[in-house]
């Protein structure tokens, strides 16, 4: 991961702070091709549609709307390109909306460089990048209501529930683990661990599950 | 927790265990022997002492020939070198033989059927009162009281009282009983029996009533020491720490007077309103304590601690002892680990609750931590098993250093906070 490579991500950049978006492209060095930068949704969709990044870095608060707006623009018209959620402190509902709009990955801007190099490179590549923070969000979010929603049953119940194992890797994921720990942890390798995340992002995202919804509407209330 | 470990201890020799004795320790030892329960045994021992003494001997015998826990003599084999007592115990029992011997001839021969295990009672009574340590001799003494001579009890008016009584009511019973196998009604020997219970209670009721009161005294005493040991991690927690942190920066007056403020405000606190430290008022969750110690040790010691918490509930004694811990680990880590960041991960489920406490430091073995060092042992794991938890320390010297707590959700242990929504918002 330290060498720069011959099929560097070209990443773009969303964040309505100046200073952060300095920072972030510094950090990434050049690890990765920063090709664009916006401070809010509006622009963002413009710049990413005109340049076709790999990896969106998008903030999940923006001015003019949550960052899921972005992702919900332009999931249709460019399904190739990725996002990475990023922010300090965010309520777990507004992270949790954009992970269902479709971004791949959420953490937070406490990582380190080489971590979020890390993560921009997973992100590239198809797969999960699940920081403890939002392995605990979403533990929460499919913990709340166990029982399968009895008023309003979805089409596909398997979407609904974590299996044992995704939520055994979740939790070490929340109690910081990297993939290689928990794979060594579990006795499986670090591909399944990965295929694991993905699924529940998978599920995540494509769950009609009305507790979902409900949880986090709960939450944004109170 | 002691308790559970002796109960399962079921192998090894037969010992006597003194630390739960109510006389000797011996049914305690045959509960921990055979798995059975105390109660039990007790039970069946007193019923063998009724039928005919029988039990009193056996117990006796017990007594004196089964060693104490982590003892490998018995006291039968020191009593073999007290003359004194042998020859006491020689003189004694030849003298009662020789009495049951003319009460037989004099036709009362029912007394010989419990006057062979009432002689192995009084030499056992006296070769154990010679010979035991200190302490069994003290509770043998508290047992034979009664009978030697209603000692130590200086009202005599009353005890002869009780004495005039008792003996009024056991000749009327024992009457009742021996005319009672001549007539046939029916009622003559249970009311004879009734006198002669009567006649016991009235002789040694009063000496019962004062071996109840010395066990809850006891029970109270324990209760007292355990109160203690809380308090000291308390105190090592917070004042300790403090101190220990002005010591270190001790170059920065402002930091020192800054901390020496707030652990003051912390322990008035506590010693006048009734506010642990670190405890939070009583209505807040396991999550916001979680937080309050991520804000407490990020200001102290200068680290980042994420916090990922999942599920909440409110607080209750255990999960403040747990809290309590969780943050006695989590400041560990600031203070040992070397690194800037700990990660708790704190998980309230129905069945339990759990805490994880991570770095990614230069770790420890943990086999060679010293015995005396109180913060893991004393303020992380003792706390835990105080209060039905348990604490498991994962450390590779290099990798780092993972605490995990966790704590039984038992009936009235935290009531569930309507999660996933957090706590209600305080009152406008």
């Amino acid at each position: 991961m330290s060498a720069p490579r011959g099929d560097r991500p070209r990443v773009f950049i969303v964040d309505d702070h100046g200073l952060f978006r300095s920072g972030v492209r510094s950090e990434l060095g050049n690890q990765v091709e920063v090709i664009g930068e916006a401070d809010d949704v509006e622009p963002a969709i413009a710049g990413i549609g005109h340049t076709i990044p790999d990896v969106v870095l998008l903030d999940v608060h923006l001015p003019g709307g949550g960052g899921h707006a972005v992702v919900t623009a332009l999931k249709a018209t460019h399904p190739h390109v990725r996002f990475l959620a990023l922010s300090a402190s965010d309520a777990p509902e507004d992270v949790i909306a954009v992970i269902r709009a479709g971004a791949r990955g959420y953490v937070t801007k406490t990582i380190s460089g080489a971590e979020l190099i890390d993560a921009v490179y997973r992100v590239a590549a198809g797969e999960a990048v699940f920081s403890p923070r939002l392995a605990g969000f979403v533990l929460d979010a499919f913990a709340a209501l166990p029982a399968a929603d009895q008023e309003r049953p979805s089409f596909d119940p398997e979407l609904d529930q974590l299996t044992p194992r995704e939520r055994e890797v979740l939790r070490l994921i929340a109690r910081g683990f990297t993939y290689k720990e928990i794979a060594r942890e579990l006795f499986i390798s670090a591909k399944t661990v990965e295929s694991h995340v993905s699924s529940v992002l998978r599920k995540l995202q494509l769950s009609t599950r009305h507790q979902l919804t409900r949880w986090a509407t709960e939450r944004r209330l109170s | 927790m002691a308790e559970q470990t002796r109960t399962k201890r079921r192998r090894g020799s037969w010992r006597r265990i003194p630390e739960r004795r109510l006389l000797g320790g011996v049914a305690a030892g045959v509960s921990a022997r055979t798995g059975v329960d105390i109660t039990v045994v007790r039970t069946v021992w007193v019923l063998l002492a009724l039928a005919g003494g029988f039990g009193v001997a056996c117990y006796l015998a017990a007594w004196l020939l089964v060693p104490a826990t982590g003892q490998r003599t018995n006291i039968g084999s020191a009593a073999l070198t007290d003359r004194t007592g042998i020859t006491l115990a020689a003189g004694l029992a030849s003298l009662l033989i020789a009495v049951f011997v003319l009460m037989s001839l004099v036709g009362a021969g029912w007394v010989g059927s419990f006057a062979w295990t009432f002689v192995i009672s009084v030499i056992g009574i006296v070769l154990i009162s010679r010979n035991a340590p200190a302490d069994e001799q003290v509770t043998l003494r508290r047992l034979a009281d009664p009978f030697i001579g209603f000692t130590g009890d200086t009202r005599r008016s009353r005890v002869a009282l009780r004495a005039l009584i008792a003996l009024v009511l056991l000749l009327a019973g024992v009457t009742t009983l021996l005319l009672g196998h001549t007539s046939t009604a029916l009622l003559r020997p249970l009311a004879g029996v009734a006198l002669v219970i009567a006649a016991i209670v009235v002789v040694l009721g009063p000496w019962w009533l004062r071996v109840g009161r010395d066990l809850v005294a006891e029970r109270q005493a324990r209760a007292r020491a355990e109160e203690r040991a809380d308090m000291a991690s308390r105190v090592h927690d917070s004042v300790l720490q403090t101190l220990a942190l002005i010591q270190r920066r001790a170059g920065d007056p402002q930091q020192v007077v800054q901390l020496a403020r707030a652990q003051e405000r912390e322990l008035r606190s506590w010693l006048f309103d009734g506010h642990a430290p670190g405890s939070m008022a009583a209505d807040t969750t396991f999550g916001a304590g979680v937080r309050l110690i991520q804000g407490d040790v990020e200001a102290q010691h200068a680290v980042t601690v994420e916090v990922v918490t999942v599920g909440d509930c409110s607080v209750n004694e255990n999960l403040e002892a747990m809290l309590a811990a969780g943050r006695e680990a989590t400041v560990n880590a600031a203070k040992w680990s070397g690194v800037q960041v700990i990660s708790i991960y704190a998980e309230v489920e129905p069945a339990e609750v759990s805490l994880f406490v991570r770095d990614r430091g230069r770790g420890f073995d943990p086999s060679t931590v010293p015995v005396d060092r109180r913060g893991l042992s004393e303020s992380v794991r003792a706390r835990m098993a105080r209060h039905g938890g348990t604490a498991t320390v994962q450390s590779v010297p290099g990798e780092g250093t993972e605490v995990s707590l966790s704590m039984p959700r038992a009936a009235g242990n935290g009531s569930p906070s309507p999660s996933p929504s957090p706590p209600p918002p305080p009152p406008e």
